[in-house]
């Protein structure tokens, strides 16, 4: 008897690469997913859910459903990826100084006279004159 | 940390026109508290996350430091903060 292409197996492998793949360039754009990536959370559950699905079948009815092979190997791959992601999100990102040396509240803002990107020099009292407050942003380009 | 002609082409692929203010040496991050020592490319020194409100007679007012790069100050809190500094303290 032919045996039938186990689609969740793919299909949720599919979605666990898109759940790792679309935090960067996708929802890391808006802060309501990016500060805590719950979309990406629930995209490698439904990807793994899906993995579930397609590899119990495989194993439970091997006359009508491949899979038993390539679906352990996507699942296994899977759990190294979304575990990836998690050390990532919960760890890497946290590994900065703690905050305690910055300057607070009610202190003097530093004078400072830097380069802009025209490479014109440009004082804190520049940024200042004529406005009602400036925000200084130290943006820290880079993970 | 980037270089003034690296800014420049950031300012222009997204067409920002706030002042981008390059700090090679990391100076100005260390008078205002920020560094992150070796933490960037190549083991360079960069700055932690941070903001930094300051009113016109240059005095710090309003601090926004993260504990995670991925997390920073909304526009909205800014805003806020900006809002609470004409408030009789």
């Amino acid at each position: 008897m032919k045996r039938r292409w186990n689609i969740p197996i793919w299909v949720g492998f599919a979605i666990v690469l898109f759940a790792l793949g679309s935090y960067i360039p996708l929802f890391a754009l808006f802060p309501a997913t990016r500060d805590v990536p719950w979309a990406n959370y629930l995209l490698f559950l439904l990807g793994g859910a899906l993995l579930a699905v397609g590899v119990r079948r495989s194993f439970s009815d091997p006359e009508h459903f491949r899979g038993k092979i390539s679906g352990s190997i996507l699942a296994g791959l899977s759990a190294l990826l979304f575990g990836f992601f998690i050390v990532v999100v919960v760890y890497f990102g946290k590994q900065i100084p703690s905050g305690a040396s910055a300057l607070r509240p009610g202190q003097p803002a530093p004078a400072f006279t830097l380069q802009d990107s025209a490479g014109k020099r440009v004082a804190l009292s520049d940024l200042l004159k004529g406005h009602r407050a400036s925000v200084l942003v130290f943006y820290r380009g880079y993970w | 940390m980037d270089s003034p002609a690296e800014s420049q082409k950031l300012c222009q692929s997204k067409g920002y026109s706030f002042p981008f203010l390059s700090d090679p040496n990391a100076d100005v991050i260390r008078q205002y508290g920020v560094l992150h020592a070796k933490g960037g490319e190549d083991g360079k020194d960069i700055a932690r996350p941070a903001e930094f409100l300051v009113d016109a007679t240059g005095t710090i007012r309003w601090v926004n430091l993260t504990d995670d790069i991925r997390v920073r100050a909304r526009p909205e809190a800014v805003m806020q903060a900006i809002d609470r500094l004409d408030t009789p303290r």
